[in-house]
């Protein structure tokens, strides 16, 4: 169960977030919709303290931060309780695929070596990139390093998994297998908060669609009602737009 | 002009060469401790302890600031006049001192620079998974920094190599100075100093095959 009150990041005079309420409940799918420039991305980096928001709660499992007032520990908990994946995949390129997976469990987690390589290579078998797991991010595609990508985050097992925009800065040959793979954390009922353009996928996997708008929740329901029947002007005409 | 005393070189060549350990050693000792303390230097430097940082900052700017003679001579010959417990120290340790002082403050300078190379998505995505700034900075930070300070790093290595030479200031017997006595006694200068040029340039000459080597090895990570 995840629960966030009052959520503010303001850049300069700017509230990027103005106060986000959200819960989401174990296994929910969520994905976030809206024109750029209006938080989504933020409120993902916020909930993993990449931006450091102002004010509110975060709550993510047992791990509950009031943020203004959030230590080292309290930021690396909730950092350890949910899982990114970015835009530009930021695999460490100093490692291989199968390092690259195994960099959290090893140093973060503390596992044994031999269990987290047992993992990372379960892992990669997942995402279809077996035979990668000695290549290095720059001998491998953009969809390849976005699998190994969401890979790395699968292997965390972390209570959440943000995606922020995980396929815009893909060539289109490659969108379809980092949605497929999606689809597929999706039927685990891995519970995911999902910033995304793809607005069929969103109709697909989602159980929740989000509206943002200038740093507010705007409209959320089920994609059906959200994408279909949509209420706030503001709404339609991105809708339309997007379509 | 006289004809140069080849015999008299070839023969000193043995000679010179049974110091070519001492000098390496100092060079590759000096290496190790100055890339430990430049790499927490440049650390701090990019980091910015509260505290801190106004001493590395004078650090830095003192050892670069001033003559790396000047600095031996004022470790060996100055430092024991004021601190007793360093009456004991001898040649080969104040050399391998003041080079490491030295040459961590000129290695800290290039390993920030490369530091704040690395790509930013680098840093999120080690936070991202929660490693402490410790961690983030050994296991994904340096190694990259430490590929694109290479060159730069090696370069070092090698004044370094040079560097020790200064040690004979310090009455160290190293290829240096077993060259000056050996050419005090047979007055012949040209020769001596020759033959112990050639043979700097020749361990120049072999680090620099290996930097090709170690930098081909670095960037295989990189290789599309």
């Amino acid at each position: 169960m995840i629960s966030i009150r009052g959520l503010t990041k303001r850049f300069g005079s700017t509230a990027v977030l103005d106060g986000i309420d959200l819960d989401i409940a174990e296994g929910e799918r969520v994905v976030v919709i809206g024109p750029s420039g209006t938080g989504k991305s933020t409120l993902l980096r916020c909930l993993n303290f990449l931006d450091r928001p102002d004010a509110g709660t975060i709550a993510i499992g047992d791990v509950s931060v009031d943020v203004a007032r959030a230590t080292k520990r309290d930021i690396l908990a909730l950092r350890r309780a949910t899982a990114f994946v970015f835009q530009n995949y930021a695999l460490f390129a100093n490692k291989t695929a199968k390092e690259n997976i195994m960099e959290a469990l090893v140093t973060v987690q503390g596992r044994p070596r031999e269990e987290a390589e047992r993992r990372a290579r379960e892992v990669l078998a997942e995402t279809g990139l077996a035979e990668k797991a000695d290549s290095y991010p720059a001998a491998l595609s953009g969809g390849q390093q976005q699998r190994v990508g969401i890979g790395r985050a699968m292997a965390i097992g972390a209570e959440l998994m943000l995606f922020d925009e995980p396929t815009s800065a893909l060539d289109p040959e490659w969108v379809g297998e980092v949605l497929d793979l999606m689809r597929r954390v999706a039927a685990q009922r891995q519970t995911m908060l999902i910033v995304t353009h793809e607005m069929q996928f969103a109709r697909e996997i989602a159980d929740r669609v989000i509206f943002m708008e200038g740093g507010r929740i705007v409209e959320q329901g089920p994609p059906g009602q959200v994408l279909e029947a949509p209420h706030d002007a503001r709404l339609r005409r991105f809708l339309r737009r997007v379509a | 002009m006289r004809a140069l005393d080849l015999d008299y070189m070839l023969g000193l060549v043995p000679v010179i060469l049974g110091y070519v350990p001492l000098t390496l050693f100092m060079a590759a000792v000096a290496m190790l401790c100055a890339l430990v303390l430049a790499s927490l230097l440049a650390v701090e430097r990019v980091i910015r302890v509260p505290g801190l940082d106004w001493l590395v900052v004078l650090f830095i700017s003192f050892f670069r600031g001033t003559p790396l003679l000047v600095q031996l001579f004022l470790f060996y010959y100055g430092l024991p006049q004021v601190l007793s417990f360093l009456t004991q120290i001898n040649g080969v340790t104040a050399a391998i001192m003041g080079l490491t002082l030295h040459f961590s403050a000129y290695m800290a300078e290039a390993i920030r620079a490369a530091i704040t190379g690395v790509d930013r998505s680098q840093w999120e995505a080690a936070q991202s998974i929660g490693m402490t700034q410790a961690q983030m900075m050994r296991r994904i930070v340096l190694p990259q920094a430490g590929r694109i300070a290479a060159p730069t790093l090696v370069n070092y290595f090698i004044d370094m190599i040079k560097g020790t030479s200064l040690a004979f200031t310090l009455g160290v017997t190293e290829m240096m100075g077993a060259t000056q006595k050996e050419a005090s006694g047979s007055f012949l200068y040209f020769e001596a100093f020759l033959v112990v040029a050639i043979l700097y340039w020749i361990i120049v000459e072999v680090l620099s095959q290996g930097q090709k080597q170690l930098e081909t090895h670095l960037n295989k990570a990189y290789a599309r």
